[in-house]
């Protein structure tokens, strides 16, 4: 048993049960907490050191051979995902301790949020199709506990949107994952890319499409988002945040794993995935367009982002893989910041809405800058990290000549500065509301925040800043990471020997 | 492949998904329930033929596959607890609102009563929608 792989599932489990047992001792949760995230965030980049340098790291859970046992194995895209979901997970972590409310008061914040990041940490080291399934329902199950948490009125409501469409999709992947069993006889990763080849064409593609839903689903593919903006607004900041940047990644990581991994060149559904990406980036930046709520146009943009990686899946090359990767690691640091500054907002302004919000700029100038530099790089103005991910899709894009696509994701890039800007124009500019019942929870200080929620919410935007200034040697290791899943023998013989 | 099987998996699923598209939570989660039991159909068919013994076969390759069986038993777990939390959020809304039903999202109407406004033709269904989101929000 490898204990790099071990280490970012066990410890959030074992963290979650500790933090179960304190309850009654906040304080001692959240020593708990920090503990646990940052042994993760350590381990997941000696993972990524050691991927990188011998190749993939692999281990058979109880010392079963690999067919038969479940397999844990960490290429370069989930070392890389690890290290990026570790490192949110914590900043997300400091900010929930450092925000006065519902995340830090009640006694199960703790234990769900370290059994979030169990989940999310096993999706993306597991090498079996039903351990994966596993993995979604520990990482969701979590997850419907702390988009309710405290059951006041609007969250129950939006809460239940939600439960009902996970739980549906996470039906919809077990009975595809039994309809591939019955039809090879395996569930591990590795076998099923040797396996599902051997099936007749029809079939195969017939798989493709199946788990492109059930995942798409997660991701929020058009035309399966309509939960997404509902019900991710109305929990508390610091978990919409998490579940914004990260939740709906995973999707995309599993999408890319078995579109990538499982099915032969010929049977990629190619027209399909570039289709429903392009829609998905067009129907996301128009109904962020149509919102008064910086939340819930955020949350539109989650969907019109998932369409950039969609499409940079539906190239099938290195270089567009190596981009899409890069993206995803902008997208989950670029889409937290912004959502977290808009917890901040929220925190300044007394609202989210549009309508409400004013003058920002002026009472809490440091949440301006704050905001003003994720959201630039979003829309991918340079030289910030969103341009050179944006670039990179777009030179791919040109490569194998799928012109109409290029030009519809730079149509949305415009698209996406102009509702930023409209959250620029309509919380910072403008007069502020002096009404006394829209005056700030409390006295706002001299950075316009709490401390912890205004420095871990800096930290992620100096992250983003690293992207842009270290994007040479980022784009590497992501070609790397992508030369790897366009290979996918190299990652059979890694599990099977 | 037993037929009967095939056609249970396939009338649960249908149930269910009619079930879930209705508008009371109570409905939905018994919805959510058949076509679980939809899903696990499909996994135990997908172990093989019937009538092979569990355990211990009376020649090779006859014991039936013990895999889709333990599939079914995590699945099983997984929508247990699920619905049961489920069930915990309908008690709630119910002590909130008195009923279980699932509305609209009142930022939806507020967004489709924009755009009634911006038109002259009256539409009927988006003034009332309005009407509805002005009621919520007060």
């Amino acid at each position: 048993m490898n204990a790099l792989l071990a280490v970012p599932v066990i410890t959030p489990l074992l963290g979650a049960a500790i933090a179960m047992i304190l309850w009654a001792h906040p304080r001692w949760q959240r020593l708990v907490s920090m503990v646990v995230l940052v042994a993760v965030l350590i381990d997941a980049v000696l993972l990524l050191i050691r991927v990188d340098r011998d190749g993939h790291v692999v281990s058979q859970a109880g010392g079963w051979a690999a067919p038969f046992g479940i397999t844990l194995i960490a290429d370069r895209l989930s070392a890389i995902m690890l290290v990026v979901a570790a490192g949110i997970f914590l900043t997300v972590m400091v900010y929930a301790v450092g925000q006065p409310s519902v995340a830090r008061e009640h006694p199960a914040f703790h234990p769900l949020y370290l059994l979030v990041g169990a989940g999310v940490a096993l999706a993306f080291v597991t090498g079996d199709l039903f351990n994966l399934f596993v993995s979604f329902e520990v990482m969701l199950g979590a997850s419907y506990g702390l988009i309710t948490i405290g059951g006041e009125g609007e969250r129950v409501r939006n809460g239940m949107t939600y439960v009902v469409i996970s739980l549906l999709a996470s039906i919809m992947l077990l009975t595809s994952v039994g309809l591939i069993y019955a039809a090879t006889g395996t569930v591990n990763l590795a076998q099923l890319s040797l396996r599902i080849a051997e099936l007749p064409g029809g079939v195969q593609g017939a798989f493709a499409v199946l788990l492109l839903l059930v995942f798409g689903v997660k991701a929020g593919l058009f035309p399966l988002f309509f939960w997404l903006p509902d019900s991710y607004p109305t929990a508390p900041s610091p978990i919409t945040a998490l579940f914004a940047g990260l939740l709906t990644k995973v999707g995309v990581y599993a999408i890319i794993r078995s579109q990538t991994l499982l099915f032969p060149v010929e049977h990629r559904p190619v027209v399909l995935l570039l289709t429903l990406g392009s829609l998905t980036m067009v129907i996301g930046v128009f109904g962020a367009i149509a919102q008064g709520d910086v939340k819930r146009i955020l949350s539109f943009h989650i969907i019109s982002q998932v369409g950039y990686m969609i499409v940079g899946l539906g190239f099938f090359t290195v270089s567009a893989l190596a981009a899409t990767v890069l993206f995803v690691i902008h997208n989950i640091v670029t889409k937290t910041t912004l959502l977290l500054t808009s917890g901040l907002i929220e925190h300044a302004g007394g609202s989210s809405r549009l309508s409400r919000l004013g003058g920002l700029q002026r009472t809490a100038p440091v949440v301006a800058v704050l905001f003003l530099i994720p959201a630039l790089s979003m829309a991918g103005v340079p030289p910030l990290s969103g341009f050179v991910a944006k670039l990179g899709l777009v030179q791919s894009g040109f490569a194998v000549q799928q012109w109409w696509v290029v030009a519809i994701s730079l149509a949305v890039s415009l698209l996406t500065l102009f509702s930023m800007s409209k959250i620029w124009a309509g919380s910072f500019w403008g007069e502020p509301d002096e009404t006394p019942e829209r005056a700030p929870v409390m006295a706002l200080g001299r950075l316009g925040g709490p401390p912890l929620m205004i420095a871990s919410t800096a930290t992620l935007v100096v992250a983003g800043l690293a992207i842009a200034a270290l994007a040479g040697p980022l784009y590497g290791l992501c070609e790397r990471a992508a030369a790897d899943l366009l290979e996918p023998s190299s990652y059979v013989k890694a599990v099977l020997g | 492949m037993s037929i009967v099987l095939a056609v249970l998996a396939g009338s649960l699923f249908a149930l269910g998904s009619y079930l879930v598209m209705q508008r009371l939570l109570s409905r939905i989660i018994i919805g959510i329930g058949l076509i679980g039991h939809g899903g696990n159909v499909v996994l135990l068919v997908s172990g093989g033929a019937s009538g092979r013994p569990a355990f211990v076969g009376d020649g090779e390759a006859a014991v039936s596959d013990p895999l889709p069986q333990s599939f079914i038993l995590t699945a099983i777990v997984i929508t247990f607890g699920i619905t049961a939390f489920l069930l915990a959020l309908a008690y709630r809304s119910w002590l909130q609102t008195a009923n279980d039903l699932v509305e609209d999202d009142i930022e939806d109407r507020l967004i489709a009563r924009e755009g009634a406004l911006d038109e002259d033709v009256v539409d009927d269904e988006a003034l009332e929608l309005a009407q509805a989101a002005d009621e919520a929000a007060q």
